[in-house]
């Protein structure tokens, strides 16, 4: 039992109605929620040397003991997640301060912002199957005011399809849940996981297990990606930098922790069909990255990629490869919100979006053009970017697996995302520089500080690997070992 | 009785796909009321219907209900519901700035 397992939840949620009263007072909610942000950051640090040392914590809501209560566990795994996730937003935060404008300040954009990271990092740190439907929903809702805040005529059209599509993924997550208490008696994870292991996975629970299989890939656009780049392309850079950072990473998130706590017992069922999505999605995603003429749908398909390539560890199911995965996870979430803030900033910048429209960007903005060179190289997975490590893993865990169709798709795919973003890249920032230098628009330095953070993230996250490897170790060993968790949930008396 | 109930899930979720496939917003968004309506009859069907007295200690009876349907089912009543009036005011507010409620027309990205 401790209390600070709930402060990354808390203190976002608190705060978001704190400013839900300021309204008016633009600049008192920028410092309130970037404190917020750092609040969040401390915590989580403090939260995760917690548990080095004193092993998996977790805190029973009202004191009622596991089974039969709430509660919130915290792990290497979550917690890294929370770690980064508050990180990536505190960098975007400082990005929309200059970007989102007064017409959505005013509206309550910072208080869904910090609803949106209490919903996610409660979806991280929630040991409840029930629970994780609600944060998932407190999340969800949030975006959905963050996706249609502006009103403009895409973006209502675009937020129908991804409203609708979330609803009737809730509804299978509903749906899940319910057969699954039907069958089992309990939604505590770690007794679900001890309960399961009792009875044996048979066809029943593998199919229950399918039907969530189906909803965290409609939530993370594993195979089921077709809304995402329509709706990810839609609101401002800022917010589509927290979609395409954190979102999808919350539904992969779901689908590790169900297919290794849970669902585990027949691999050569369930996690044969995620290897064959994951594979499905990343030919799909690449087809789709370079097929399309306009950069944020090429920055769009680049998330559907990534998210077949994290799945990879998952589908071959041995601990190098989920080390591998969770590298991945982590650099991709820092890098992705990079790459989104630099398209952006392109689009601000030339007030185009088609990859024709523009050209010669490197010569007015040269620390814009070699920013998106190193997200280029750092997605690709050039050492010493963040990229590599996780690749590498991956690799090394598919190649024990002896999956080597999986293999060759994944690092092919890799290849599409480096041709799709070179594209962006050559089209763009070199050739003739069509803007004259009276006509181009001052790159203010409060625009490109949030870029460079990340940028110089990618890269200390490349080579102070060994910095965060002791965590992603016992991250994964967590992972590949339920009884573990089981362990410090269900007979812990701490 | 749980036969019964589990029919009346299978013709809600029925009606409920009927109203999502179709083109008018309208109806959709009334299709994903229904949809949620069906889920959470099945949370109760799954726990078993009413068979003990009211789960309070002290009541002294030899079977108690289970209550833990009841409190999702509580829970997931109040997400349908934002979820559903925050659909209605958006399906209102896309006809007011489009002049549209067929999805037919509303797909896809104008500049392609």
């Amino acid at each position: 039992m401790n209390n600070i397992v709930v402060m990354p939840m808390v203190i976002p949620l608190l705060m978001g109605v704190i400013l839900i009263f300021l309204r008016p007072f633009v600049k008192a909610q920028r410092v309130l929620s970037m404190v917020a942000m750092i609040a969040t950051v401390i915590a989580t640090v403090y939260i995760l040397n917690l548990i080095q040392s004193d092993g998996i914590l977790r805190l029973d809501f009202g004191g009622w003991l596991p089974p039969y209560g709430i509660l919130f566990v915290a792990d290497s795994f979550s917690t890294l997640l929370v770690l980064t996730t508050a990180v990536v937003t505190a960098i975007i935060l400082l990005y929309s301060f200059s970007s989102v404008g007064p017409r959505y300040e005013n509206m309550f954009f910072y208080p869904f912002v910090l609803f949106l990271v209490a919903g996610v990092n409660g979806s991280f740190l929630t040991g409840d199957l029930f629970n994780l439907f609600v944060c998932f929903e407190v999340m969800l809702l949030a975006s959905y005011v963050l996706i249609t805040l502006g009103g403009r005529r895409v973006q209502l059209i675009e937020s129908i399809k991804y409203v609708v599509i979330n609803v009737l993924s809730s509804w299978f997550f509903l749906v899940g849940i319910a057969y699954l208490y039907g069958t089992i008696g309990t939604l505590n994870m770690a007794h679900l996981s001890v309960r399961i292991a009792e009875v044996g996975q048979g066809p029943l629970l593998t199919v229950i297990g399918i039907i969530f299989l189906l909803v965290f890939s409609l939530k993370s656009g594993l195979l089921l990606y077709f809304w995402l780049p329509g709706s990810y392309s839609a609101p401002p850079t800022a917010v589509a930098a927290l979609f395409g950072a954190l979102l999808t990473k919350v539904g992969i998130y779901a689908m590790f922790r169900t297919f290794t706590l849970l669902f585990y017992h027949e691999p050569h069922i369930t996690h044969t069909l995620i290897g064959v999505m994951a594979a499905i999605t990343m030919v799909g995603g690449s087809l789709g990255a370079i097929a399309y003429d306009d950069v944020r749908q090429i920055v769009s398909y680049n998330v559907v990629i990534t998210v077949g390539f994290i799945l990879v560890g998952l589908a071959v199911f041995n601990e190098v490869a989920i080390i591998g995965s969770i590298y991945y996870l982590i650099h991709d979430m820092v890098v992705k919100a990079l790459l989104f803030l630099l398209a952006g900033t392109m689009i601000y910048l030339t007030g185009k979006s088609r990859l024709a429209d523009m050209s010669g960007l490197i010569r007015n903005y040269p620390v814009l053009g070699w920013l998106f060179f190193i997200t280029t190289l750092s997605l690709a997975g050039i050492p010493p970017l963040s990229g590599f490590i996780g690749k590498l893993y991956i690799g090394q865990g598919t190649v024990g697996a002896g999956a080597y169709v999986l293999l060759a798709i994944a690092f092919l795919s890799g290849m599409f995302v480096l041709y799709s973003l070179l594209r962006i890249f050559m089209n763009c920032f070199w050739g003739e520089t069509i803007i004259s230098e009276d006509d181009e628009p001052p790159l203010r330095n409060r625009l490109l500080l949030p870029c460079v953070l990340l940028g110089i993230a990618t890269f200390v996250l490349g080579v102070g690997v060994e910095g965060i490897s002791d965590y992603v170790r016992d991250a994964a060993y967590t992972l590949m070992n339920p009884e573990v968790y089981v362990d410090a949930v269900l007979n812990d008396e701490k | 009785m749980e036969t019964l109930i589990t029919i009346l899930i299978g013709v809600l979720v029925t009606v409920a796909v009927y109203l999502l496939l179709s083109r008018s917003l309208i109806r959709v968004i009334l299709g994903s009321a229904v949809l949620s309506h069906a889920v959470h009859l099945l949370l109760m069907v799954m726990g078993g219907l009413k068979k003990g007295s009211v789960p309070l200690l002290g009541e002294q009876a030899e079977a108690y209900t289970d209550a833990l349907p009841q409190a999702l089912i509580l829970t997931a009543i109040v997400i349908s519901f934002a979820v559903s009036a925050f659909l209605l005011v958006l399906a209102y507010r896309t006809y007011k700035e489009t002049g549209l409620d067929d999805l037919h027309e509303l797909r896809g990205f104008t500049d392609e």
